[in-house]
């Protein structure tokens, strides 16, 4: 499945695991954080009667 | 219709709600698409061997660290001049997302260099410019998070923002001008003399698209967060008063 990537393997394989775990880490933190202060706002936008901005 | 209606930010969250999946979709397909197609489907390149798949992330992600931080400097004067609280939004949402476009450039130049160049790191003027810039983003991060006052935190990063302009420009436009360097010129360019092959430039077109389509999808899901936070606080502040 892996393309033979012969003596530079180490160096291709490291960069592509890098560079993938630092975006999904990136996307998670973002979604996690969006998702956290929505609730956040519904919360207060309910106690206070207002519509959901 | 005037571009500056998206500095309200309730119409910036209507339009940025219905463009959001689309920007979604397309950086989704495009970035798997060129990552996949990069990795698996192009030979190996006479001199740089297997080393050459590193490109599809190196290229991107380079382009995107310096692009990231001239957009920043767009909506910092646009703060400073009109005084739009979602352009300084937009500009603090971008910064980890350049950060991290920073890091993983820094990282894959490191790894591709070893074997290609002998050394993991030289003090070459587009690597130096580079890390200044990264350091340039780690500043701007914390001094967002040092001052309670959103408007003075949106001013001094703002302020930063146009010295650190200085690194993004150089990290552009250092191998132009400072011939002593190790690292090469840029990879795609318009002149027909300095072409890649099709076909290793069509999937590295394809990554750089899907990368603007991640960044643009990034910076609107993260100026929504913020959007909301500086609501949520205003809403917060109004029961303390009431």
């Amino acid at each position: 499945m892996i393309p033979e990537l012969g003596k530079y393997a180490f160096a291709v394989l490291t960069s592509y695991g890098v560079a993938i775990a630092l975006i999904v880490a990136l996307v998670a933190l973002s979604l996690w954080r969006g998702a956290k202060v929505r609730r956040a706002l519904h919360e207060v936008e309910d106690r206070q009667g207002k519509t959901h901005g | 219709m005037s571009l500056w209606e998206y500095a309200n930010p309730k119409k910036f969250m209507q339009t940025s709600a219905w463009v959001l999946p689309w920007f979604t979709g397309l950086a989704l397909v495009a970035t798997v698409g060129g990552l996949v197609w990069g990795f698996f489907f192009t030979p190996d390149d006479y001199k740089q061997g297997s080393t050459v798949k590193i490109i599809y992330l190196h290229v991107p992600s380079a382009m995107l660290a310096i692009n990231a931080w001239m957009m920043m400097l767009v909506t910092s004067l646009v703060w400073l001049i009109r005084r739009h609280h979602v352009s300084a939004l937009a500009a603090k949402a971008a910064a980890p997302i350049g950060l991290t476009f920073t890091l993983i450039a820094l990282v894959t130049g490191a790894v591709w260099g070893q074997p290609m160049w002998g050394t993991w790191w030289a003090w070459d003027p587009r690597l130096t410019s580079f890390l200044i810039l990264f350091l340039f983003y780690l500043g701007y991060i914390a001094l967002w998070q040092a001052i309670d006052n959103p408007d003075t935190a949106a001013d001094l990063t703002s302020v930063l923002c146009i010295v650190g302009s200085v690194f993004a420009v150089l990290s552009r436009y250092a191998v132009n001008f400072w011939n002593q360097g190790l690292h090469q010129g840029a990879s795609l360019s318009l002149d027909a003399e300095q072409h890649v092959s099709n076909v290793y430039a069509y999937p590295l077109w394809l990554s750089i698209a899907g990368f603007i389509a991640l960044f643009v999808t990034l910076v609107l899901v993260r100026t929504r967060t913020e959007i909301r936070v500086r609501r949520l606080q205003a809403l917060l502040a109004r029961e303390r008063l009431a």
